[in-house]
């Protein structure tokens, strides 16, 4: 069904948008920013944060939940909304902890970018701040709830995306706090949703600090090692080490990841990497040479080709392994051995 | 795989992932997918929560349960009854799709309906325990909807009837027309990261890369062709045969890349003698792996974080892996060493990369001639693609089948090879759990991982742990008639009375310890994981 | 009432109870009895429970009416039935000295009670009561000779505007949830705080109400949202509920119609944000009180995302009375915009403390003067805050006001909950608005950021300018955030909580400015801006205060003036209260 199509200005900019449109959906695809904490384009609208206000007939109004009506007017940059805009920002820095330098999200932290914006050094606010004892119970997800903003993208993305409902919202003005039910029970999946939407500080990997934030992180777009739905991450690399994994929204699975894909990267970097070719003698394995190792096998298999016939060796490959190694081995094993016995896990 | 290939004539998912918020009807047999494929989980709490309906065929209460209409709770093996009972409904109230079957299918005659007739509810519920209400009323779902998907895996494939329950499977789609066509069909989801690519790839011993028949002359042939080389027609072993061959003494030697088959296979015992008994053997891993340990020789290859390559994930999407950290040590990537390796067997491999070696699958197998490492970049492209233009290929059969037309296929119920009996009272089911994956070398890596789950547990219903007076943490000795292990009791109702689950993680209670090698599927061989008689008794 | 009967009234709502009615009402029924009193007058004696008539100050109130002549006792206990009963039941003789007084009668002369008319006089426990003044008959009206669509215009006609709230007109919000595409819809009547005294006094008029409602915009499941704490109001709204079933005004097919309502409870707990529609209805699903994002307004999408329409319990009691007397009638009540009366709670620095229900346009002086009775020791009125919490404060200056819609909201306040707290010159103005902001910062539900870090922001502000430790920059820091508050909160408690505060600034700048930069507290309020000082020549040295000091800060000997040490002072005013000889000040 096609939607009727509605006309607006934005910032004197002619824009026609189907019906039902937000102004903040409007006015970003035309590339026009308004700031938003509680806002997330997967998730549904609460209008918590009051960021994204604009002025609508000279009210100032969400745009978050405002759908463009007929020949509306609307401002994002005027003085007055500004004005709102930044003030509110202000009374969100009045009750957060001003550690920004050694804050793990600093340099991609919503809420940091927003104080940079409006260039906030001191809030015009000040008081009392919340403090916690941090309980930590929690083997993947770090939690700092000083840092939580209350935008609420954490509680939503456990109920609306995982459909878990492990956290919600508990007590109620400034005492506002997300957490299990009656602050013990964590029924929790660890898929790390929350950490990814999350715009502040207040969730990271706990395997993530103090391991490099944004400088000199490399990122490298790769596929998840795990299960068979390919899920798309990025891999952050500092010092020739994985230091977390994210995943961008636009792929097949949306930026969410489960605990495996988000968290378990660490055996890369194991210890018990095998690191050096072994032969076994005389019941030990020893470390030896890739020419050795290698000349070995090959001395080994055509031995065994030539007095017992190709069919006498066989091949298994991994489901693991990527397709040009698995085509590699196959046509190893059909090429230069000579035999079909190749076959992998997928058939059990 | 071969079910589906055979029925279609060719084997993966039909849709894609992106598809199943469209379904108007979820179908998930056999798949805890909430943990072994949460991210599709995910789509199916999206699409239900968009109004479709979801029903789970399961044995064990799975934690999709939680969001579906309908939970059908089969005894484990008993999927082929279940199927047939729902097929009996669909066809006695007409919920038939005439059209489709006219047009696109064959079999949909006397021998096939027959068969089907036998099925009642009632003696559906007889073999199954579902009650007949609720068999009705998924078929009447089920026929009803317009955009049905089904969805499965090992839950259905590991038994020694698995290419049976395909069947069924696919008689299901097809007499209600539920393929071809967007946002329905018949969905096997991949295990593993690169099962699909493993596949494709002619990791198989009657197929080439993409599932060209080795016997064929032509194909045989156009490789020869390709690879300089004479090749050999004679379909190779598959994985279970090879230990029973390498038992004869007539496999002498073997070569395992990235693979435990120590774990991962039945009868773990049996597999390790029959191992350790071979002339030489050649294990390629990133880990010592518990097969790696048996071997002659082990060399040390790099994990995917260090390497360039594609996957193919389970909706035949391929993707980019990128090298994003150098390997530790000196282990190599495992292209490398083949190469190495094939050089000095005295046949020459020559690529200046990765993308060649790509270049040159697109020449053996025209289906993924299209995708090339600089499309790729832009993101993945789904098989088939057959030429540089070519989008990807969203749903399979749009237009027709492979092979001509869809084949009914006549699937009686089979009990499964080992029943509950009075030595061995219960039945043990395996699979995964959400934290670890595999036979766990990578997950048991993490530590995060091994603090929320460390060590191995049975899942045992509280009324059973009751009557044998089992406490919950306890530990208890789990007994086959092929071996035994001891591990915790855990106790839920997430498995009914008689049920028990133990995941295949965990190599101190290798749960491949108690099950059947000997029970295979007969036509592709897969042995039958998922169903055997075991004892349980406190220690 | 019929000649030959002795009709007594004891009041039976929160108050009347708390004032040992129970007791009293068996009291009388044992004494009747025993005297055999329907015997020995030859009278029909009836001892009857009935509902709150307003005046909670002067409980338990009994009305003893023999023949038609009514005699009603103030400050009625137990022990005092019986003489009631020898002198007055018996002899025919009042006791004037426990009769009300004029005050009484300016009291209620000076109301206009249409819809608290019946409480107080009928037995809300008994339908026959209800039905005996035209109970239900509305209802019938409606539905066997009125489309849904001619209960909505006459329910436009008669102008009739939410009671609570902003006051939206409740005849065009039900049409907007009759138009409507989905069919399923929902009416929900909220009983707060101040519509206690409607459900104890006369529940059949909220559920006569709510049917109507239902069956104008086409609902057939009403509930009726209330505190589980309220247990007498629940109470009596369950039997009435009970006996309307019972008599088929609920049910299926009402009146032989196709028409099926019924109603159920939802009970919330001790939460101000629920007040809040939106966040009513979360209540109502279970979930936790936070509001909704408008729009879609409940009227659109609602309780369960259908189409819902939430009025209060004093709202809906208008209805019977609109539909039955006819919206002409009904809209020569109260001015040009609102129509009608509305109930207020009367409290305060006043002596009439109570429930008093006025026709749109009163003034204020007549409230306040006229059946409040004035200020409690003839002090000087200060100001009135109208609307509840977050209303706000009304200077004396403006004590001709009318009381309407319109008149308030220019004023800087609102209907809200008919809340009017009465405040002389004895109290100050910083205090007053720093403990209503205690309230709201409490009760802030956190979801937005100007409700929740505004409000406690406020509180801080108003905390440090009570205690003198404030600069001018604050002042500036309030009006901010009231201005925040009041245009970029979520709801209506976030929009409306900086009212107290922006009213006082306005008409009491001054006292702020007093506590600022004198650090002088007018009212002598603010315990950290008093000082307390022992004049020398006044004082005998009696010891009196040096003995009662709790924190021993006064020193001096016997006969000798005595010396405060302010160091040592914690302001109690023990010293101050205890100085026979005025030597004490209080700065």
């Amino acid at each position: 069904m096609k939607k009727r199509m509605v006309r607006c200005r934005i910032n004197d900019i002619k824009v026609e948008v189907p019906e039902g449109t937000t102004i903040l959906e409007a006015a970003r695809a035309q590339g026009i920013y308004i700031p938003a904490l509680c806002y997330h384009p997967k998730l549904s609208v609460t209008g918590a944060c009051r960021v994204c206000l604009v002025e609508v007939d000279g009210v100032a109004v969400v745009s978050c939940a405002t759908p463009v009506e007929e020949g509306m007017t609307i401002i994002t940059n005027s003085p007055y909304v500004e004005e709102l805009r930044r003030d509110i920002i202000d009374l969100i820095l009045s009750d957060h902890p001003y550690d920004c330098m050694v804050c793990q999200k600093a340099g991609d932290c919503e809420l940091q970018e927003l104080a940079y914006f409006y260039q906030i050094r001191y809030p015009r606010f000040s008081g009392r701040k919340r403090s916690y004892k941090t309980k930590d119970g929690n083997p993947f997800i770090e939690r700092e709830m000083e840092k939580c903003i209350q935008c609420g993208r954490c509680v939503k993305v456990c109920d609306e995306i995982q459909g878990v409902c492990a956290i919600d919202f508990a007590y109620k003005g400034f005492e506002l706090k997300v957490c299990p039910p009656f602050e013990k029970d964590l029924d929790c999946e660890f898929c790390g949703q929350c950490v990814s939407v999350c715009p502040t500080g207040a969730l990271v990997g706990k395997d993530w600090i103090p391991k490099g934030r944004q400088m000199n992180i490399k990122q490298v777009d790769t596929v998840c090692p795990y299960c068979g739905c390919g899920c798309n991450i990025t891999l952050h690399v500092s010092r020739n080490e994985i230091i977390r994994v994210t995943s961008k929204p636009d792929t097949l699975n949306e930026g969410w990841l489960c605990v495996k894909g988000r968290f378990a990267y660490q055996f890369v970097s194991s210890p018990e990497r095998l690191k050096k070719p072994l032969i076994k003698r005389n019941g030990r394995f020893e470390e030896v040479s890739w020419d050795t190792a290698l000349d070995f096998v090959a001395q080994r298999f055509k031995e065994i080709k030539d007095k017992y016939g190709p069919d006498a060796i066989a091949g298994l490959s991994s489901a693991r392994c990527t397709n040009e190694e698995n085509y590699l081995f196959q046509k190893f094993l059909r090429a230069a051995i000579g035999t079909n016995n190749i076959d992998h896990c997928a058939r059990y | 795989m071969v079910g589906l290939a055979t029925v279609f004539g060719s084997g993966a998912m039909t849709n894609s992932i992106e598809e199943i918020e469209n379904n108007d009807l979820i179908f998930v047999i056999g798949s805890n997918t909430k943990e072994n494929h949460p991210i599709v989980a995910l789509r199916m709490i999206k699409a239900v929560r968009k109004g479709a309906k979801l029903i789970i065929a399961d044995p064990r209460r799975v934690p999709l349960v939680r969001f579906a209409h309908l939970w059908l709770q089969q005894r484990p093996g008993t999927d082929v009854a279940l199927l047939n009972s729902m097929m009996h409904v669909i066809i006695k109230e007409d919920l038939v799709d005439r059209d489709f079957i006219i047009n696109m299918t064959e079999g949909f005659e006397k021998e096939f309906l027959e068969n089907i007739e036998e099925y009642t509810p009632e003696v559906g519920e007889k073999i199954t325990g579902v009650p007949r209400k609720k068999i009705i009323e998924a078929a009447r779902l089920y026929g009803r909807a317009e955009r049905a998907g089904i969805y499965y895996t090992m839950g259905i494939t590991q038994h020694s009837h698995g290419s049976d329950n395909v069947f069924s499977i696919a008689n299901l789609a097809l007499m209600t027309g539920n393929l071809g066509k967007e946002n329905s069909g018949v969905n096997p989801l991949r295990g593993q990261n690169n099962v699909q690519g493993s596949t494709d790839m002619g990791c198989l011993p009657d197929n080439y890369p993409g599932y060209q028949k080795v016997h064929l002359p032509a194909v045989k042939e156009k490789f020869e062709r390709l690879w300089g080389v004479p090749l050999s027609d004679k379909p190779g072993l598959t994985a279970t045969e090879m230990i029973f061959e390498a038992e004869a003494g007539k496999l002498r030697a073997m070569y395992i890349m990235g693979e435990n088959p120590v774990l991962s296979d039945p009868e773990v015992e049996h597999t390790l003698k029959v191992l350790k008994g071979l002339d030489f053997l050649v294990v390629q891993d990133i880990f010592m792996t518990e097969t790696a340990e048996i071997a002659d020789v082990v060399l040390p290859a790099a994990s995917f974080a260090e390497k360039d390559g594609t996957f193919t994930n389970t909706e035949r999407r391929v993707q980019r892996i990128r090298r994003a950290v150098k390997p530790p040590g000196e282990a190599k990537e495992d292209s490398w060493i083949i190469i190495e390796l094939s050089r000095r067997m005295g046949y020459e491999m020559n690529y200046a990369n990765m993308a060649e070696v790509f270049r040159e699958i697109g020449k053996a197998w025209p289906a993924v001639a299209g995708i090339t490492y600089s499309r790729l970049e832009q993101g993945g492209l789904q098989w088939p693609c057959p030429t540089l233009d070519h989008p990807g290929t969203k749903y399979l059969f749009k237009g027709g089948f492979p092979r001509g037309k869809g084949r009914f296929t006549v699937v009686r119920y089979r009990d499964p090879m080992e029943m509950a009996d009075e030595q061995y009272p219960f039945v043990l089911t395996t699979g995964r759990q959400l934290f670890h994956y595999h036979t766990g070398s990578m997950t048991r890596k993490v530590n995060a991982i091994n603090r929320v789950c460390s060590e191995p547990y049975i899942e045992l219903n509280p009324d059973d742990a009751l009557s044998l007076d089992i406490k919950d943490g306890q530990m208890v000795k789990v007994s086959s008639r092929r071996g035994s292990i001891t591990l915790k009791a855990y106790l839920t109702e997430i498995v009914e009375r008689g049920v028990v689950f133990i995941p295949f993680h965990f190599r101190e209670a290798a749960v491949n310890k108690l099950t059947d090698s000997r029970a295979l599927d007969p036509l592709c061989k897969i042995p039958e994981l998922k169903v055997c008689a075991v004892r349980i008794e406190k220690v | 009432m019929a000649d030959n009967q002795i009709l007594i009234r004891v009041c039976l709502g929160t108050s009347g109870k708390a004032a040992d009615g129970e007791k009293v009402i068996s009291l009388f029924r044992m004494h009747i009895q025993r005297h055999g009193l329907d015997g020995s007058v030859q009278k029909r004696c009836v001892v009857k429970k009935v509902g709150c008539r307003g005046l909670c100050s002067r409980d338990l109130l009994v009305d003893v009416i023999i023949d038609g002549r009514q005699t009603t006792y103030q400050n009625v206990t137990p022990s005092m039935v019986e003489r009631i009963v020898q002198e007055h039941l018996l002899r025919g003789n009042p006791i004037d000295e426990w009769a009300v007084k004029e005050d009484y009668a300016e009291f209620t002369s000076r109301q206009y009670k249409i819809v608290l008319g019946p409480c107080g006089v009928i037995d809300p426990e008994n339908i026959d009561d209800y039905l005996k003044m035209n109970g239900y008959r509305a209802l019938k009206k409606a539905l066997t000779t009125m489309t849904p669509e001619e209960v909505i215009k006459e329910v436009k006609r008669s102008k009739l505007r939410g009671r609570g709230g902003s006051g939206f007109l409740t005849g065009k919000k039900w049409e907007i949830c009759r138009s409507q595409p989905d069919k399923t819809r929902y009416i929900i009547c909220n009983v707060g705080e101040v519509n206690r005294a409607l459900a104890e006094g006369n529940p059949h008029a909220i559920i006569e109400g709510l049917i109507i409602g239902g069956y104008a915009i086409g609902a057939s499941q009403g509930y009726i949202f209330i505190r589980e704490r309220y247990h007498l109001s629940v109470e009596r709204l369950k039997k009435a509920i009970k006996q309307a079933r019972e008599r088929g005004f609920l049910g299926e097919n009402l009146f032989g119609t196709s028409f099926n309502f019924d109603i159920t409870f939802s009970f919330g707990t001790e939460a101000f944000i629920c007040g809040e529609e939106t966040a009513l209805m979360e209540c109502i699903e279970g979930k936790r009180a936070m509001p909704r994002l408008r729009p879609p307004y409940p009227a659109e999408k609602g309780l369960w995302g259908k189409p819902t329409i939430i009025n209060n319990a004093e709202t809906l009691s208008n209805i019977p009375i609109i539909i039955g007397k006819g919206s002409e009638w009904f809209s020569t009540i109260g001015t040009e915009h609102s129509k009608g009366t509305k109930v207020f709670t009367l409290s305060g620095k006043i002596k009439n403390n109570g429930l008093v229900e006025v026709a749109m346009g009163t003034s204020l002086r007549t409230i306040v003067f006229g059946i409040g009775g004035g200020i409690e020791g003839n002090r000087k009125l200060k100001a009135i805050q109208v609307g509840g919490p977050s209303g706000g404060l009304i200077p004396y200056s403006m004590i001709d006001m009318g009381l309407d819609y319109e008149n308030l909201q220019k004023m800087g306040s609102i209907i809200g909950s008919g809340g009017m707290v009465v405040f002389d010159e004895t109290d100050c103005i910083v205090s007053v608005a720093k403990f209503f902001m205690e309230f709201l910062q409490r009760e802030s539900c956190g979801k937005c950021v100007p409700c929740r870090l505004g409000t406690t922001r406020m509180l801080e502000l108003l905390t440090k300018i009570t205690e003198g430790r404030a600069t001018m920059k604050d002042i500036e820091a309030l009006e901010r955030l009231s201005a925040i508050m009041s245009t970029s909160s979520l709801c209506g408690l976030g929009r409306t909580a900086p009212n107290p505060v922006i009213t006082s600034l306005t008409h009491f700048r001054d006292e702020y400015l007093a506590h600022i930069r004198d650090k002088h507290c007018p009212a002598g309020v603010c315990r950290a801006l008093i000082t307390y000082t022992i004049i020398e020549d006044l004082c005998k040295g009696c010891g009196v205060c040096l003995r009662k000091c709790p924190a021993k800060a006064i020193t001096g000997e016997r006969k000798k003036p005595h010396v405060i040490d302010q160091s040592l002072c914690i302001k109690c005013g023990i010293c101050f209260q205890s100085c026979k000889f005025k030597a004490i000040i209080k700065e």
